[in-house]
C-alpha cells in the first residue's frame, strides 16, 4: 500500500462527518447510518490492506512539511501496534454504527449523532497514526471535544450536560498537561518526531527534566484513561447514549491513555519514578474500581467501574517495566475492548427493551431474551476471566507477572495478593450482572413490561464480538497470535520476549490464583446478594466520598469564589485608574532598566539651538499646553490647538528632511480636523460646571494626575534627547538605501520600503484601516445621538428665523447661500485635486508621494464637495460607494502579491522596469506600483467611508426620545 | 535642534498623558492625538535628525548622507492608522454620549 493512503484513512472519517452533518435537514434515519457505516467499513478494509507493510517491525511513514523550522511536521506513522489499534478503532466503530442504527430512536437528531461519532473516529485515528507528538496532542484534545459533544448528545438532560462538562474539564486539563509534557520531551530530545523520541530513551531518562515531563505526560494519560484519582468522570459520562459508551468509554477513547503509555514505553519506562507513579495509580484503580463496581445499581455504572478497573490492570502491567508485562498489557487492551464493547451493547439492549438499567428492578430476563442473555453471559465470563475465553489469557499473563519480582518494594510484594483480590471482585460483579438481570422471578417493576429479543442486526455486533472472544480464547495462537506479535515487535523491538499464548500451561501459581479468585468472588457475591438487592447505590463508606462532589466544590471555588474575589479586589471598570496604571507601568518599564544601566552619565552636553526652530516649537508647545487646559470646556478651541501642534509636527518633518511624512501629516491633519468638527455637531454643549472642582479629593486627584503627566513628560524628554544624540549603530537602513533602487526600482526609499521590502506589513495595515472604516460605518448605522443635539443647530435656527421674517425670502435661503463663493470654488477644485492625487500617486516610487498620501488627497476631493455643496447636494450628484473601493483596494493588493506565486516567487515579490509612454516619457512600472494602487484605492475608500458616515448623520431624521428604526441607515 | 525637539516631545507627552487621565471623553480624544504626535516624532527621531539631507536617492551620494528611511516608513503608516483610530474613538464617544446621556469616560458621573 502506498503511504499516502494513510492521509485518506485519517481524513475519510472527517469528510464523512461533514457530509453526515449536512444531512441534518433530512428526516431519513437510515441514510446517515449507511454513510457512517460505509465510512467505517472502508476505513477498516483500508487498514487491513496495510497489514503486510507493518509486519516484522516495519513502519509506514507519510510526511508533509508543515513548520519544519519549528520541528513541526504533519507526520503519519503506522507500525504494528498502531495497526492493531487502528483495526480496533475502525472495526469496533463499524459495529457500533450498525448497533446505533437500531438503538437511536426516531425522535433523536440522527445525523448529528453519526457526524460526531465519525469525527471522533477521525480524531482517534489521528492519535493512533500521529508520528509527531504535537500533532498527537492536537488529536488528543479533539477526542476530548468530541467526547464532550457525544456525552452531551441528549443535552436536554441535566445529567448529560454535567457529565459532559466534567469529562471535558478533567480530560481537557489532562490534555493541557500532556501538551506541556510533550513540549518538555521535545526540548529534551531536540525533536518532536516520535521515532527520534523512541530512540532517545536513555537521553530522556538521564535528563534533569525527566521527572516534570513524566509527571505531566502521566497527567494526560491517567486522566484520559480514568485512573484513580481522576476516575470519577467516567461513571458520569454514562449519561451518553449507549453506543457512545460502548465505543468511546470502553473500547477506544479511554484506551488512548494506556495507548500513549505503551507508545512511549520504550522512551519513558523502566525507571524508579515510572514504577511508583504509574504503579500506584494502576493498582489503586484496579482494586478500587473493581470494588466500586460490585455496588453499582446501574448496569452501565457497573460496566463503567469495571472499565476503570481493567484500565487500572493495564496500567499496572505497564508500570512493571518488564517486556512480558507490556505484551500482556497490549493483549489485554484488545481483549477488554472486545468483551466490554459487547457488554455495553447488551446493557443497551436491556435498557432499550425494558426501559430501565436499575439492577434492583431487573430480574429474570432470560425467559424473554434467551439469545441476548447467552451472549451477555459469555462476555461476562470473559470479563471475569473464565478459561477458554480471551479475558482468561491476558489475566493469567498478568497474574504470572504479578508474582514475578520487578523492583523489590512493598508495592511489588503486595501485588500478587492485590491482583487476586481484584480478580475476586471482578468475578463477583460479573456474577452479579448475570444473576440479577437474567435469573430469578420475572420483573415486576419495569417501565416496559413486555421485553423481547432485539432486531436481528442490532444483535449482530454483540454476536460478532462474543464470537471473537471465544475464538481468541480457544485458539489464541491461530487467531490473534500473529497480529499481537506484530504489535509487540513494533513496540519492544529487540527486547521482544518469548511468550506463549496457550490456554493450558499446567498447574502453576497463576492458575491457583485464578481458582482462588473464582471461588472467592462467587462466595463474595452470594454473601452480598441480599444486601445488594436493597442497598443504596454505591459502595459502603466510599459512597459518601464522592469525587464528583469534590470536583464540583473545587470548580465552584476556583471559577466563582476566587474569580469574584480577584475581580472585586484587583479589577475596576473605571477607565481612569486603568489608564493611570498604563501610564505608570509604561514609565517604570522605561525608567527601571535605564536607571540600572546608569545611562544618564553618557548623555552629551546640551548644545545647538536654532532660533527659528525654537520659535516654531514655542508655538508647538504652547498649542499642546493650551489644548490640555481648554479641552474640557472649549472643545473647538482645543481642536484648533491640536491642529496647531499638528502643523508644527508637519513642519518639523519637512525641516528634518522627511518630505513624505510632512505631506502625509498635512493631509491627515486636514481630514482629522474635519472629522472632529463633524463630530462636534453631535456633542452637546456643556451647560454649567461638572465636577466639584474645589473639593479636597478632587484637588488631590488632579495633583496626582499632574505629577504623573509631568513625570512622563520629563522622562520622555530625556529619553528622546538620549535617543537622538547618542551615536546610532549600523542599522538595516543601509541595506534599504543600497538596495532600494537596484532591487525595488524606486528612488523614494520610504515608499519602496512600504510597498516592496515591507509590503506584507503594509498589507496588514491597510487591512486594519479597512476594518476600522467598516466598524465606524457599522457603529453609525444604529447611531443614536444625544437628545440635546438632535434639533437643528442654533445658528441654522437663527438663519431660518431671519428668512421667515423677510417677506421676499424663502426659509432655508440663507443656509443654502452660506459661503456661496468658496463653495463654488471648492466644486471647481474637484478635478484639480483629483489630478493632483494621481500626480502624487504616480511619482510616489521616485519622489515624495505614494499611495497613502494620494489616497487621502483623493478623499479630500470628495470631502470638499460635501463641505461646499452640503450633504444632500453631494449625494445627489456623486455615488461614491466607498465599500466597493475598500474591497477593490484590498483585492488589488492581495492579487498583486499572489501574482508572484504564479511566477514561482514568494508572496509579494515585486518586479520593476520602466515603460516609455507617448507624450509622458519614461514612467516606472514596477509591480509594486500595482500594490500601491491597492493601497491608494483602499485609503480612499476607508477615509471617505468614515467621513461620509459621520457627515451623513446630519440628514437623517431622528425622532426625539424614541429610538430610531433599526434599518434606518 | 535635538534639545528643542525632545523638549517639545516631552511637553506633548505630558499634555497628552494629563488629558487621557481626565474624566471627559473629548479630553481623552484630544490627549490621544497629542500623544500620537509625540510618539511619531519620537520614532522619527530614533533615526537621527538631519537637516537638508537628500530624501531621494541620487547617484553619487554616499549612503550615510541620507536620512534613515525605516522610522519614516513606520511613522507614515502610523499617521494614517492614527487617523483611523481617532475616527473610531470619536464614533464610540458620540454613541456613548447618546446612549448614556453623559460624556464621562465611564458612561456615568462619578458619585463622590
Amino acid at each position: 500500500m502506498p503511504e499516502k493512503f494513510l492521509l485518506l484513512l485519517l481524513f475519510l472519517p472527517f469528510v464523512g462527518s461533514i457530509v453526515t452533518a449536512l444531512l441534518w435537514r433530512t428526516a431519513a434515519r437510515t441514510l446517515p447510518a449507511w454513510l457512517a457505516g460505509g465510512v467505517a467499513l472502508a476505513a477498516t478494509i483500508l487498514t487491513a490492506f496495510y497489514y503486510p507493510s507493518v509486519t516484522n517491525g516495519k513502519i509506514v511513514r507519510f510526511e508533509i512539511a508543515w513548520l519544519p523550522e519549528l520541528g513541526l511536521n504533519f507526520t503519519l506513522r503506522l507500525d504494528g501496534f498502531a495497526w492493531l489499534f487502528t483495526m480496533l478503532v475502525t472495526g469496533i466503530g463499524f459495529l457500533v454504527v450498525v448497533y446505533a442504527r437500531y438503538y437511536m430512536s426516531a425522535e433523536d437528531p440522527i445525523p448529528r449523532f453519526f457526524s460526531f461519532l465519525l469525527a471522533f473516529m477521525g480524531a482517534m485515528l489521528g492519535i493512533v497514526l500521529s508520528g509527531n507528538i504535537i500533532l498527537l496532542a492536537i488529536f488528543w484534545e479533539l477526542t476530548s471535544i468530541f467526547s464532550f459533544l457525544l456525552i452531551g448528545y441528549w443535552y436536554h438532560n441535566a445529567n448529560a450536560r454535567d457529565g459532559a462538562r466534567m469529562a471535558l474539564t478533567i480530560t481537557g486539563i489532562g490534555g493541557f498537561c500532556l501538551l506541556i509534557g510533550f513540549l518538555l520531551l521535545g526540548h529534551i530530545v531536540g525533536s518532536y518526531d516520535l521515532d527520534e523520541i523512541l530512540a532517545a530513551g536513555e537521553v530522556i531518562q538521564q535528563h534533569s527534566l525527566y521527572l516534570p515531563a513524566l509527571v505531566l505526560i502521566l497527567m494526560g494519560a491517567l486522566t484520559k484513561s480514568a485512573q484513580f484519582p481522576f476516575h470519577f468522570w467516567l461513571p458520569n459520562a454514562m449519561a451518553a447514549p449507549t453506543p457512545v459508551s460502548a465505543y468511546l468509554h470502553s473500547a477506544t477513547m479511554v484506551k488512548a491513555g494506556v495507548f500513549l503509555l505503551v507508545r512511549l514505553w520504550p522512551a519513558l519506562s523502566g525507571t524508579f519514578e515510572w514504577f511508583w507513579l504509574v504503579g500506584i495509580a494502576g493498582i489503586s484503580t484496579l482494586v478500587l474500581g473493581a470494588y466500586f463496581a460490585i455496588f453499582q445499581r446501574d448496569l452501565k455504572g457497573l460496566l463503567a467501574y469495571s472499565t476503570i478497573s481493567h484500565l487500572g490492570l493495564i496500567t499496572t502491567m505497564l508500570s512493571l517495566g518488564s517486556p512480558l508485562a507490556a505484551v500482556a498489557a497490549i493483549f489485554h487492551m484488545v481483549n477488554h475492548a472486545t468483551f466490554k464493547a459487547s457488554l455495553f451493547m447488551a446493557a443497551g439492549i436491556i435498557d432499550h427493551e425494558t426501559g430501565t438499567r436499575d439492577m434492583q428492578k431487573l430480574s429474570g430476563l432470560f425467559r424473554f431474551m434467551p439469545y441476548t442473555a447467552t451472549l451477555a453471559m459469555v462476555a461476562c465470563a470473559a470479563m471475569a476471566g473464565v478459561p477458554l475465553l480471551n479475558g482468561f489469557l491476558s489475566k493469567e499473563m498478568f497474574f504470572a507477572e504479578a508474582v514475578e519480582t520487578h523492583a523489590d518494594s512493598i508495592l511489588d510484594r503486595a501485588l500478587p495478593y492485590l491482583a487476586t483480590l481484584a480478580g475476586a471482585f471482578s468475578v463477583a460483579y460479573s456474577i452479579r450482572f448475570i444473576h440479577t438481570v437474567f435469573f430469578g422471578p420475572p420483573p415486576t417493576d419495569i417501565p416496559n413490561p413486555h421485553p423481547h429479543e432485539p432486531p436481528r442486526w442490532m444483535r449482530f455486533p454483540v454476536e460478532f464480538l462474543v464470537f471473537a472472544c471465544l475464538i481468541v480464547g480457544i485458539v489464541p495462537s491461530l487467531s490473534i497470535g500473529p497480529f499481537l506479535g506484530t504489535a509487540v515487535i513494533s513496540v519492544l523491538g529487540s527486547d521482544t520476549p518469548q511468550y506463549s499464548l496457550h490456554v493450558w500451561h499446567g498447574v502453576n501459581l497463576p492458575l491457583v490464583m485464578s481458582v482462588i479468585a473464582m471461588i472467592g468472588g462467587t462466595i463474595l457475591y452470594f454473601a452480598l446478594h441480599r444486601y445488594l438487592a436493597h442497598a443504596e447505590d454505591g459502595p459502603p463508606i466510599f459512597r459518601h466520598l464522592r469525587g464528583q462532589r469534590i470536583f464540583e466544590r473545587i470548580l465552584v471555588t476556583v471559577s466563582w469564589k476566587w474569580a469574584r474575589w480577584l475581580e472585586a479586589n484587583l479589577g475596576t471598570r473605571r477607565l481612569q485608574p486603568q489608564l493611570r496604571l498604563v501610564a505608570g507601568i509604561s514609565f517604570l518599564a522605561a525608567f527601571v532598566p535605564l536607571y540600572f544601566s546608569g545611562f544618564e552619565a553618557k548623555l552629551p552636553p546640551l548644545t545647538g539651538v536654532d532660533p527659528a526652530f525654537a520659535m516654531l516649537w514655542a508655538i508647538g508647545m504652547l498649542s499642546a499646553l493650551s489644548a490640555a487646559v481648554v479641552a474640557k470646556y472649549h472643545r473647538l478651541a482645543a481642536l484648533l490647538m491640536i491642529g496647531g501642534a499638528g502643523i508644527v509636527t508637519c513642519v518639523t518633518f519637512a525641516w528634518l528632511s522627511a518630505p513624505d511624512l510632512a505631506i502625509t501629516q498635512l493631509l491627515v491633519e486636514i481630514v482629522t480636523t474635519v472629522l472632529l468638527l463633524l463630530g462636534l455637531r453631535w456633542l452637546p454643549k456643556r451647560l454649567g460646571k461638572v465636577d466639584d472642582s474645589t473639593s479636597f479629593t478632587a484637588r488631590i486627584r488632579r495633583l496626582r494626575d499632574f505629577a504623573i503627566a509631568a513625570t512622563c513628560g520629563v522622562g520622555m524628554s530625556i529619553l528622546a534627547y538620549a535617543v537622538m544624540t547618542l551615536p546610532v549603530p549600523d542599522t538595516i537602513a543601509n541595506y534599504f538605501l543600497e538596495h532600494a533602487y537596484t532591487e525595488g526600482g524606486g528612488r523614494n526609499v520610504v515608499n519602496v520600503i512600504l510597498v516592496d521590502f515591507r509590503g506584507f506589513d503594509t498589507m496588514g495595515e491597510i487591512a486594519v484601516l479597512g476594518i476600522v472604516a467598516l466598524t465606524v460605518f457599522a457603529l453609525l448605522r444604529r447611531f443614536r445621538p444625544a437628545v440635546e443635539s438632535i434639533e437643528v443647530p442654533e445658528q441654522q435656527r437663527i438663519q431660518n428665523a431671519y428668512d421667515h421674517d423677510q417677506p421676499e425670502r424663502q426659509e432655508g435661503d440663507t443656509v443654502r447661500d452660506y459661503l456661496l463663493v468658496p463653495s463654488v470654488v471648492m466644486q471647481w477644485l474637484f478635478p484639480v485635486i483629483i489630478t493632483f492625487a494621481i500626480f502624487l500617486f504616480m511619482r510616489g516610487h521616485d519622489l515624495p508621494g505614494g499611495g497613502f498620501a494620494a489616497g487621502i488627497t483623493m478623499a479630500i476631493a470628495f470631502l470638499l464637495q460635501y463641505l461646499g455643496g452640503g450633504t444632500r447636494w453631494a449625494e445627489d450628484r456623486l455615488r461614491i460607494l466607498p465599500l466597493r473601493w475598500i474591497s477593490l483596494g484590498l483585492l488589488v493588493a492581495v492579487a498583486t502579491g499572489a501574482g508572484s506565486w504564479f511566477l514561482g516567487y514568494p508572496f509579494l515579490t515585486s518586479h520593476s522596469q520602466y515603460l516609455t509612454l507617448p507624450l509622458i516619457g519614461k514612467v516606472p512600472a514596477a509591480t509594486a506600483l500595482l500594490f500601491d494602487l491597492g493601497v491608494f484605492v483602499l485609503v480612499v475608500g476607508a477615509t471617505v467611508l468614515i467621513l461620509i458616515a459621520i457627515a451623513h448623520q446630519s440628514i437623517r431624521t431622528y425622532r426625539v426620545k424614541t429610538p430610531p428604526k433599526p434599518e434606518d441607515a | 535642534m535635538e534639545l528643542i525637539l525632545s523638549l517639545g516631545i516631552g511637553i506633548m507627552t505630558g499634555s497628552g498623558v494629563w488629558l487621557i487621565l481626565r474624566p471627559r471623553t473629548y479630553q481623552v480624544i484630544i490627549g490621544l492625538s497629542l500623544l500620537s504626535y509625540a510618539v511619531n516624532l519620537f520614532i522619527f527621531g530614533v533615526g537621527g535628525l538631519k537637516v537638508n539631507a537628500p530624501a531621494i536617492l541620487t547617484d553619487g551620494v554616499p549612503v550615510s548622507a541620507y536620512t534613515d528611511p525605516v522610522p519614516q516608513a513606520l511613522v507614515l503608516t502610523a499617521i494614517v492608522i492614527g487617523f483611523a483610530t481617532t475616527a473610531l474613538f470619536l464614533v464610540v464617544l458620540l454613541a456613548s454620549r447618546g446612549l448614556t446621556g453623559t460624556d464621562h469616560v465611564d458612561g456615568r458621573e462619578q458619585s463622590q
